[in-house]
């Protein structure tokens, strides 16, 4: 075949859409939408890095659009791609680890539209009116509209909101299908389907002679555990949401409501426990799940101490309720007990569990010598070394004495979340994506081998060289969310930037690799109504 | 007391060493686990070993620095702690309001900088001229914002925001304003 049979029908023409099911539709719609998403996201964040380095340079971007960008960018980066490959993948493979139907297809096409629509919204409405109060909402900022357009503010707000219906969905769609009975089945126990999910049973075999046999595997266990934190996020989100938009409906009335009849302080605490069940929960949570289920597919193999990986995958769900206030350690008013014991305490308990993790994945891969450097596994690998790189940042930073010199500077954002995300959180996905891309195609063929290797590689130095660059700016005082003009820190912020454009070309040379393994009518085919009816994962074998 | 450059360079020696470390780790184990091998599982104790590790860490980095940073135990107990000197700024409309054009501390004098928000959640931090940060912390509306630090060598700071209170705050920073004298 050549180049442009290839790019039109894909590697040797073997993707056939018209073979799809309608779950495999969903789940391959799902990845997608996440991959052009982070397609967005690598673009925003690269004219954010030109910028720190020139605002001259980044592209006529203005100094109230480069904080529109970074409102944008992460909330388009996690609801826009990480939530959409992680619940498409997830929403794929309960039922297929249960062995039953999805409860509803039609429900999971509704979260994977509302989250597409929803970021469109947030991300144009911030685009067009530079609403930009940043993802942390600190009040009053939200709704000081001598700042912010009333109008493009309403809309983000709604875009948000739809975002966070859309995960309502998924949360329910998860637990029906833990818990129900398909058509023609035996009645299920529910009740303890949803015990063995949540990790009581494991808790309780921890302590009791007599073992309970656990009735959902340990990846399922790990996605019901992180869906819980996932719905309490979402109602937290949104109830800081319908606040922000009463605000905003009022001024729209020409009604100016008072800021002060929101403590602020009490604010920032309730949405900090919020916006922290995804940053120190449910991603933990699910990237922990998601490396057990990797580890014993790639090998075969029974977790190792899987009791104990049940336990911690448990203990870090309340963990992750009760972490919030490493966020406040800087603000005097809050009282230091919470410091102590929140802030400090409870976030040590991460390194911990996600130690824990690390090591359980470590020691069933190795039980299984000797293996093939797959895709999956060298992207697995990178996972992992990137969650133990950002961990420990993360605790350094959760001190008291280290918070009061790093809070805010470009340590935070760099050592520790954009190694997390980029290395920890993306390179897992991406290991699955390599490792589910044939079950979910019926066998589409990668098309070169070459450009998945320089994939890695790219996406590997450029992540942590961008991470280590930034870190190094903020252990010299840059702070995260302010612009310097007079080139202050612009070596390590060129070196952050050309880190930067390697994630661009890793990004590049991936999607050109999927777009001609599975040809662009294939990716036109995706989204097309599937042609068998059926509720099954999988078309039956022929 | 003990400067927060080289808290700092303590920091960044211990993280970098660190990370040298877990990464020939990784690179080890991605070599040797395409190699053969006996198969076997690795032994219970040495998870349990590594839990005990992992608990000894979380929990002594914490008393390490209480006992080596000196801010950190007088950030706790602050309230008890007479200071020497007092500032009270305020911040609103973007702007410090300082309680006078150049705020002078006599080395080694523990000062209580006392920061009150008129309207939006700001930052309030101290920066050495070549950009390094001495200390900062939040300034939340409606509520009391208070430090104390100890200076120990002479020095001139800016006074900065550190934190994001929408594209007006950007150029909050008032240069060469705090001059610490012997």
């Amino acid at each position: 075949m050549n180049l442009i049979q290839t790019f039109t029908n894909g590697e040797q023409g073997l993707f056939k859409p018209n073979s799809l099911t309608p779950m495999q539709k969903l789940t391959l719609r799902f990845v997608v939408i996440g991959l052009i998403y982070y397609g967005v996201v690598v673009i925003e964040g690269m004219l954010m890095r030109l910028f720190e380095v020139t605002p001259s340079i980044a592209l006529g971007v203005e100094p109230k659009q480069f904080f529109a960008i970074m409102t944008a960018h992460p909330l388009v980066g996690i609801f826009g791609s990480t939530y959409s490959i992680v619940f498409g993948a997830f929403l794929f493979l309960v039922p297929f680890l249960m062995k039953k139907p999805l409860w509803s297809i039609k429900l999971g096409n509704w979260t994977l539209w509302l989250i597409t629509i929803g970021t469109f919204v947030f991300w144009f409405a911030g685009f067009v009116s530079h609403y930009s109060p940043l993802y942390t909402l600190y009040w009053p900022l939200p709704a000081d509209f001598s700042q912010f357009s009333v109008l493009g503010g309403t809309f983000f707000i709604v875009g948000i909101a739809l975002v966070m219906v859309g995960t309502a969905f998924f949360v329910i769609n998860i637990f029906k299908t833990i818990i129900y009975t398909p058509d023609g089945w035996e009645k299920q126990p529910g009740g303890a389907l949803i015990k063995s999910a949540l990790g009581l049973t494991g808790l309780t075999n921890l302590f009791s002679k007599k073992k309970k046999e656990h009735l959902v595997s340990l990846p399922v266990a790990a996605i019901a555990r992180g869906t819980v934190d996932t719905a309490f996020n979402a109602a937290v989100i949104l109830f800081t949401g319908v606040l922000i938009l009463v605000y905003m409906v009022a001024e729209l009335f020409g009604v100016s409501l008072k800021h002060s009849a929101i403590d602020a302080l009490l604010y920032k605490n309730w949405f900090w426990w919020g916006l922290d069940l995804i940053a120190d929960g449910l991603v933990l949570i699910f990237v922990a799940g998601t490396w057990y289920l990797l580890a014993t597919l790639i090998t075969g193999k029974k977790l190792f101490m899987e009791n104990w990986a049940r336990a911690a995958l448990f203990i870090e769900m309340v963990v992750s309720w009760t972490v919030w206030s490493h966020h406040l350690m800087s603000d005097q008013a809050q009282p230091g007990i919470l410091k102590i014991l929140s802030g400090e305490m409870v976030t040590a308990f991460e390194l911990i569990t996600q130690g824990l993790a690390f090591f359980i994945t470590l020691a069933t891969l190795w039980s299984a010598r000797p293996l093939k450097m797959s895709h999956p596994l060298k992207f697995l690998l990178g996972g992992l070394l990137g969650f133990a790189l950002a961990v420990p940042a993360g605790i350094m930073q959760a001190d008291l004495g280290l918070n009061r010199i790093l809070h805010n500077t470009q340590w935070i954002v760099g050592p520790h979340v954009h190694v997390a995300v980029l290395i920890g959180l993306t390179m897992t996905l991406y290991s699955a994506i390599y490792f589910l891309l044939p079950i979910l195609t019926n066998g589409a063929k990668l098309y070169s081998e070459k450009l998945a290797s320089f994939h890695f590689w790219a996406h590997l130095l450029g992540g942590i060289g961008m991470g280590a660059f930034m870190g190094m700016a903020g252990l010299k005082g840059m702070l995260r969310r302010t612009i310097y003009f007079n080139g202050e820190y612009n070596s390590y912020m060129i070196l952050a930037a050309l880190s930067g454009s390697l994630l661009l070309l890793a990004f590049l040379a991936f999607f050109y690799n999927i777009v001609m393994s599975v040809g662009l009518n294939g990716v036109i085919g995706i989204f097309m109504p599937s042609k068998l009816k059926t509720t099954d994962l999988l078309p039956a074998e022929k | 007391m003990i400067d927060s450059n080289v808290v700092l360079t303590g920091q960044t020696i211990a993280y970098t060493l660190y990370v040298l470390a877990i990464m020939a780790l990784m690179g080890w184990f991605a070599y040797k686990v395409t190699r053969d091998g006996s198969g076997k599982e690795i032994k219970p104790a040495i998870f349990y070993s590594f839990v005990g590790f992992l608990v000894v860490i979380g929990v002594s980095l914490h008393i390490v620095t209480h006992e080596t940073i000196p801010w950190k135990p007088m950030d706790l107990n602050r309230a008890e702690i007479k200071a020497d000197k007092e500032f009270h700024i305020t911040m609103e409309n973007h702007e410090f309001r300082l309680p006078s054009s150049k705020l002078i501390i006599k080395k080694n004098e523990i000062v209580r900088f006392n920061v009150e928000s008129k309207d939006l959640t700001y930052g309030f931090g101290l920066f050495r001229r070549d950009n390094t940060m001495a200390f900062q912390m939040q300034v939340i509306p409606g509520h009391i914002n208070d430090i104390l630090w100890q200076f120990d060598r002479p020095e001139v700071y800016s006074i900065r925001s550190t934190e994001y209170s929408g594209p007006k705050g950007i150029n909050m920073i008032v240069r060469d304003v705090v001059e610490v004298v012997d």
